[in-house]
């Protein structure tokens, strides 16, 4: 086993985790990324990470919290993995806390804990409203020090570009250096995809720039299986940008945050005008319980239902107040000051003194690739067991938002940065045993397979260094955003659907007719691009065909003719496989057997 | 008033080798428009103010919300992150330049791969026995831990070490960002416990007494990071190391 060498791709919070784990078990990793791993999209995280610590003395445990992710997630998660993941979500807390995470503390210096989306204990720990930088600083830095021992091999601005197979086995992967551009084959046992999430399908969205799901279509596109893609999640609280939509964290509501439109339609004054009695707090009013804290598909279709079914949205559009300004400066400062200043630094105006302008934007995808796992007998996951987090190709292993396990139908807030970290520190374990028990290890296998996989990306690039054509690549996305973003978030319509795969594929036969716009040889952004571009095509039919299939309403997947959750029909996995033509669909059934399907509400 | 056009230039190189020149753009002016919007921009046209087509420009970007550190240049002379400097709050035209402390790689990208190690030099790390569970963190009062989180904010930009006058290619200076982590860990309960290894690695020759005070880093931190309070905290510590192993205390 210490001949074993895993490669792990992708530095954000799973990736890393993943490489600590594997080092710590003494095995080389090497760490491939995009962007030096401290830049990871997983930063972007802002208001916390949940753990049933119960510090506030609220009778909160690791049950309820299991309870509230499945319900959460409109029961379409795999139950035990969540079980799981809820019970050591305490331990991955204290874990952080011991690498130096400067969470919020109480008065008696304990965590603090704040109130997220869809439950209703304190139960998210936070570092002011930059947790996942803060979480993904930690783990940064732990790696940085297996580094510096000799463990890790970090190979910074690569992009993954596919598997290598002999068999059906993956024994290593092809990767591309982005300033250099020479395409090269790298040799492991294992390989852990912790590549991100696919936002960028959508255009602009609240991701990061590197968030195309290329790196997960590559594999998709090798014959890994990918499950759930038309579970979108669309965050009720952006800000809008010519670049990128950037988030308003869910803390911000949280900690007391008031969602709320003028009562009279069209009503052109000042927020600070329009009295108390003129101001409807449509989430608290249809919520009582929850209040503005619902879950956020919940919280986007209620402002989408105001805004452009009722046409009461700000200034007539999809838009709506996000008001702190009742809130002590000091304590905003305090526990929300990161993203207040983002606010202010792109609006201009500052949320302490005047309601936020805030609309709906995509966040995150809860479906990814398939991977398995393996349960105990009281519903936990056999930690010892290879299959845990492996795709459907040996050797392949998938963690953290590229992946489908943990949010089911909807992600609840603060569960990604915890599913991300455990997905990782169970991922790494999962890849060791596998490395373990292979007979013959990828160091003593013969050339050809890594030659051939070179040779037909080396060959790909070569193909799109030649486009000369009409098109844009950059202006081909925007398009590709834009039908996206139109017909594929918060309401679904199976004509438009329909419509927006034949767009698709139009696009598809045009993304033939793109100029590479640059034929140089060294650090060609566009060269790589266009090859994501083309992945990124492929994904968004996934999301689409695999919405237009699903004929019912299930957490952030909305269709009006189906208004419903249909259990006796729909409560499946969504399973696409590549085929030449296009995503070839099947179901699987989903293990419900820990908590019954109940109805979900939050009223 | 509103310009309706907004005018670019750009200072482009193909490679570490070789001549750079500039390259001038005029584009559609937008409301809230930034320098990352006016480079994407020019991506869906790379063509230049004369007319003539030309590849797009290489630069460095990913979060574009001020928090991972990437898209450091410099604009109008200063070392800003593009993504968060408003194109309505600076003078025109435009004037985008890459780091000058770093290698340049190509246009706007450097090699900050200096940063990098420099943070792995410092040992800017908790020293943990493992990830398995050992039970909760050390307690922490909320004063200190909030004057701790405004060093763990540091995103490894660039910005203060550009700014710098004692940092850079031919100068051996640790710089300010990697003092502002020793300073973090040095206070952390488990970090202070290889408090001396990390100062060990900022006394003597590029160590923090190499710093000149010109205070130009905090002016120009993304973060507003309190720098130079760190660098007077390390010296102090850097001093006390000193004595203590001139006297064998």
């Amino acid at each position: 086993m210490s001949e074993s060498r895993i490669i792990v791709v992708g530095g954000g919070l799973a990736g890393l985790m993943a490489t600590i784990r594997i080092a710590e078990l003494g095995v080389p990793v090497d760490l491939f990324s995009v962007v030096p791993v401290k830049r990871s999209h997983s930063v972007c995280a802002q208001g916390g990470i949940n753990a049933a610590v119960n510090i506030k003395g609220e009778g909160d445990s690791p049950d309820i919290h299991f309870l509230d992710t499945v319900k959460g997630g409109d029961f379409l998660a795999h139950q035990p993995p969540c079980k799981a993941m809820a019970y050591d979500a305490p331990a991955i807390i204290h874990m952080l806390d011991r690498m130096g995470v400067m969470f919020n503390r109480t008065a008696e210096g304990h965590l603090d804990f704040r109130r997220f989306g869809g439950t209703l204990h304190h139960r998210t720990a936070f570092a002011g409203a930059t947790t996942g930088q803060q979480l993904l600083y930690a783990l940064d830095e732990q790696v940085r020090r297996h580094e510096d021992a000799g463990r890790v091999t970090k190979y910074e601005f690569w992009e993954f570009l596919g598997t290598v197979s002999h068999g059906d086995r993956c024994v290593g992967i092809v990767a591309i250096d982005l300033h250099a551009m020479a395409v090269r084959t790298f040799r492991a046992d294992a390989v852990i995809l912790a590549v991100g999430g696919p936002g960028l399908i959508f255009g602009r969205t609240t991701n990061s720039t590197a968030n195309t799901g290329s790196a997960a279509t590559s594999v998709y596109r090798d014959g890994a299986r990918y499950a759930n893609g038309e579970f979108i999640q669309i965050h009720p609280t952006a800000i809008p940008g010519a670049d990128k939509l950037r988030l308003m964290s869910e803390s911000a509501r949280g900690e007391g945050g008031r969602v709320w439109v003028p009562r009279a339609k069209g009503d052109t004054r000042d927020a600070k005008a329009i009295p108390e009695a003129e101001r409807w707090y449509f989430l608290e009013e249809k919520y009582p319980r929850f209040g503005n804290l619902v879950p956020r598909d919940i919280a986007s279709r209620e402002i989408h239902e105001v805004c452009v079914n009722q046409g009461m949205g700000l200034g007539g559009e999809l838009m709506v107040y996000l008001d702190v300004s009742h809130i002590p400066r000091a304590m905003l400062d305090k526990k929300l000051g990161g993203i207040l200043e983002t606010y202010e630094m792109f609006v201009g105006l500052d949320p302490r003194d005047v309601p936020m302008k805030i609309f709906p934007a995509v966040h995150y995808s809860m479906g990814g690739l398939w991977v398995d796992y393996e349960r105990t007998a009281d519903g936990l996951l056999d930690l010892d067991s290879p299959r845990n987090h492996a795709t459907n190709l040996p050797g392949l292993y998938a963690a953290g938002e590229c992946e489908y396990q943990y949010h089911g139908a909807n992600r609840l807030g603060a569960n990604a940065l915890l599913s991300c970290i455990y997905a990782g520190k169970v991922s790494g374990p999962a890849a060791v045993h596998y490395a373990g028990g292979l007979t013959q290890g990828a160091a003593a296998l013969p050339d050809a397979p890594y030659a051939a996989a070179q040779r037909r990306w080396e060959e790909r690039f070569a193909e799109i260094r030649r486009f000369a054509g009409p098109e844009n690549p950059y202006r081909l996305w925007e398009e590709m955003g834009d039908v996206m973003t139109r017909h594929v978030t918060i309401v679904r319509d199976n004509r438009r659907l329909a419509e927006t795969d034949q767009k698709l594929q139009e696009l598809m036969a045009r993304w033939r007719q793109l100029n590479v716009l640059d034929t140089s040889g060294w650090t060609n952004q566009p060269l790589v691009f266009v090859n994501q571009l083309w992945n990124m095509l492929e994904l968004a039919r996934v999301v689409t065909l695999g919405a237009l299939r699903r004929d019912e309403s299930r957490g952030a997947h909305y269709k009006p003719e189906f208004p419903k959750r249909d259990d006796a029909n729909w409560l499946k996995t969504t399973i696409a496989v590549w085929s030449e033509s296009g995503p070839k669909f099947s179901y699987e059934p989903i293990d419900a057997s820990l908590i019954a399907p109940i109805a979900r509400k939050y009223d | 008033m509103a310009p309706k056009t907004i005018e670019v230039r750009i200072l482009r190189q193909d490679g570490p080798a070789g001549a750079s020149r500039w390259e001038e753009f005029s584009l559609p002016y937008q409301p809230n428009m930034n320098v990352i919007s006016c480079l994407m921009e020019i991506q869906k046209h790379p063509v230049t103010r004369d007319g003539r087509t030309t590849s797009p420009p290489a630069w460095d970007q990913n979060c574009l919300e001020n928090v991972c550190g990437s898209c450091s240049m410099l604009v109008n002379g200063r070392p800003v992150q593009a993504c968060c400097t408003l194109v309505d709050r600076l003078s025109l035209p435009l004037e985008l330049r890459p780091l000058t402390k770093f290698p340049l790689v190509r246009d706007l990208v450097v090699d900050r791969q200096r940063m990098f190690d420099l943070l792995r030099k410092v040992k800017a790390w908790v020293p943990i026995d493992g990830t398995h569970d050992l039970g909760p963190g050390p307690g922490m009062a909320e004063v200190e831990r909030a004057k701790a989180y405004e060093f763990s904010r540091c995103m490894t930009c660039g910005c203060c070490m550009e700014a710098c006058p004692q940092f850079g290619p031919g100068n051996d200076f640790v710089g300010p960002a990697p003092i502002g982590q020793v300073r973090l860990f040095n206070a952390h309960p488990t970090g202070r416990m290889n408090q001396v290894e990390r100062l060990q690695t900022v006394m003597g020759k590029g160590g923090v007494s190499d710093c000149g005070n010109a205070q130009a880093c905090v002016q120009v931190c993304p973060k507003k990071i309190p720098l130079l309070d760190a660098i007077a905290e390390v010296n102090r510590q850097v001093t006390g190391q000193w004595l203590r192993e001139l006297f064998g205390g």
